[in-house]
């Protein structure tokens, strides 16, 4: 059994008025430990709501959730263990960021799982090297900083819990495509490092498939389907009816296999398929590589 | 908890109560509540209970609503139901120990004191449930703006309450999306004495003063570089109009005012 599992999820929002709207419908999945997941699905098909409920904030309105094995709500007393083991990272996390240096911001998470000193303080050094943060920065005001440093600390804020499960929310909204790949690769780094199970959460194919292994796709509050990349990016005429796209060199490699030239891998990368082709070049010995 | 504030929700709909003129339901709300207040029995009150349910009923917003919007103001009658009924010794004492003394004249009061706040309370909230604010504070602007005259500033102070009503959900949203973030990070807003809860505030007040002034920046940014520069010289884009069924409205409103009126003179309860 995996370590993030729901039978029959479902959720409505404001139950009873006239602004009902159910945000999940009917969810099974389950997402084995260790694995890097993106979650995609266009706007409003309930990604979000979805990921609160792996942390206990959002209560099902019928079905169930299991972290771990251990269903949620079953004992109110246990959710605050469970958001520790299970750490979320907002859409725009930086907005969350209230004090006065950032070296206390990240604490505030390692703080309230009550670890000693010296251990918030290890942590804390980790995180900001994983994120990329220099020593210099960490006695600053989280205020003073740039947005995409905000947006680090915010998410080290998160990682410093050391949670089994990280998830993040459109870590990359609203960045210029340097940020985006700065936290994408950070992302990658961490799961690595750790090995850690990552949930993340976006509408970008192109930033989803070149980060994650496994890919859920939502529509319209339920999931569509959930499987390894290649897996889903074969269906990219319907992901494409549901306003999705293929990453734009899967789709030019896929034309070109349909064309005949032999591959032997999938493409979902520009750096992968640049590496691809100059090797296809090189056999070929039709140019000089140097 | 904070997604049960009903005060200033609106319902959208197309009854006749939605597509009345927004000047005219907020004179209407004015007479309603002089009635409940020149009504000196219950009888009177009866007719402001018939009055109001009528109006529920046309709107066609669940009586369930109106209930809902009582809620947050049960404190409130209770402590003023409970003054009332310990401190005014009238008519037949029913239960007297040591100071304590309760009259029938005080449960009355109490009774009465209640019926009158909750039918306030839902008569303005069906005036909120059926307007936009948007279209209110349009209403109210025009209701004041004979005073520009004597340099009131009409416009300044509509637009004010616009931005404000405007944001209250935003805001709402923001505390709730902020409180779910500091929840994940293990924040404990539920547990511990008033110090513990009012120091475990402090994560989600800062983020929140920080976005609010941030937003009334951006927000006073867009509007200068849309050229807004007040009210003067201003058209509108949506005209308010009264239409027949105004007129018919103010009429049945004013016969319940009047039965109200003649019930007071002649009949004592
Ligand atoms: N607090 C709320 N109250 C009422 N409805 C909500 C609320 N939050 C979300 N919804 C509705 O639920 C649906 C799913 O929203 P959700 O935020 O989960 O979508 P999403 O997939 O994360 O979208 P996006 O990509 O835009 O972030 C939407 O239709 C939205 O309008
Ligand atoms: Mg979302």
């Amino acid at each position: 059994m995996g370590i993030i599992r729901t039978e029959n999820l479902s959720y409505v929002y404001g139950e009873g008025t006239p602004f009902r709207k159910v945000a999940v419908d009917s969810v099974d999945i389950d997402i084995d430990e260790g694995e890097i997941v993106g979650i995609i699905g266009h706007t409003g098909s309930g990604k979000s709501t979805l990921i609160q409920h792996f942390n206990g904030l959002l209560k099902p309105t019928s079905g169930k959730v299991f972290i771990d094995g251990e269903e949620l709500f079953a004992d109110k007393s246990r959710l605050k263990e469970i958001r520790f083991k299970v750490g979320l990272v907002f859409q725009y996390p930086e907005y969350q960021l209230f004090e006065e240096t950032v070296y206390k911001d990240i604490a505030y998470g390692p703080k309230n799982m009550g670890l000693s000193d010296d251990d918030t303080d290890r942590r804390i050094k980790e995180t900001a090297r994983l994120v990329g943060l220099g020593p210099e920065l960490l006695q600053k005001s989280p205020f003073e900083l740039s947005g995409g440093q905000k947006r680090r600390v915010a998410i080290a804020g998160v990682m410093a819990m050391e949670p089994k499960v990280l998830i993040l929310d459109e870590p990359t909204a609203g960045l210029d495509p340097k940020g985006r790949d700065m936290i994408l690769r950070m992302i990658k780094e961490y799961h690595a490092e750790k090995g850690v199970t990552v949930l993340l959460v976006s509408h970008s194919m192109e930033d989803v498939a070149k980060t994650v292994s496994k890919i859920l796709v939502m529509n319209d509050a339920k999931v569509f389907m959930y499987g390894d990349r290649s897996q889903v990016f074969a269906r990219a005429e319907e992901l494409t009816s549901m306003g999705l796209t293929v990453p734009q060199v899967t789709r030019v490699f896929d034309r070109l296999r349909a064309m005949g030239v032999e591959f032997s891998d999938e493409v979902f990368s520009v750096d992968y398929a640049k590496d691809l082709v100059m090797r296809l070049l090189k056999e070929k010995g039709d140019v000089k590589v140097d | 908890m904070i997604k049960d504030i009903t005060i200033g929700q609106y319902f959208p709909g197309k009854s006749v109560v939605h597509r009345l003129d927004p000047r005219v339901k907020l004179g209407l709300t004015v007479l309603y509540i002089v009635m409940l207040f020149v009504a000196s029995g219950f009888l009177g009150l009866g007719v402001g209970v018939i009055y109001l349910l009528l109006a529920f009923l046309l709107s066609g917003i669940p009586l369930k609503m109106m209930l809902k919007s009582v809620k947050p103001i049960v404190p409130i009658i209770i402590f003023t139901g409970i003054l009332n009924l310990f401190f005014i010794s009238s008519g037949e004492i029913l239960f007297e120990w040591h100071f304590i003394k309760i009259t029938t004249g005080g449960l009355r009061t109490m009774i009465f004191m209640a019926s009158r706040i909750i039918l306030l309370i839902c008569g303005t909230a069906l005036l909120t449930y059926t307007t936009s604010p948007i279209t209110l504070t349009d209403a109210i602007e025009r209701i004041l703006s004979p005073l520009k005259i004597i340099h009131f500033p009409a416009h300044e102070i509509a637009m004010m309450m616009t931005i404000a009503l405007r944001f209250i959900p935003t805001l709402i949203e923001e505390t709730d999306k902020i409180m779910s973030a500091q929840k994940a990070r293990g924040a404990d807003l539920d547990t511990g004495n008033v110090f513990q809860r009012a120091k475990a505030l402090v994560p989600i007040l800062i983020p929140l003063f920080v976005s609010a002034f941030r937003r009334a920046e951006e927000l006073a940014l867009a509007m200068e570089c849309r050229c807004y520069h007040g009210g003067d010289g201003r058209t509108r884009l949506k005209q308010l109009k009264t239409a027949p069924r105004d007129y018919i409205a103010l009429a049945v409103t004013l016969l319940f005012l009047a039965a109200v009126i003649v019930l007071n003179i002649f009949v004592k309860i």
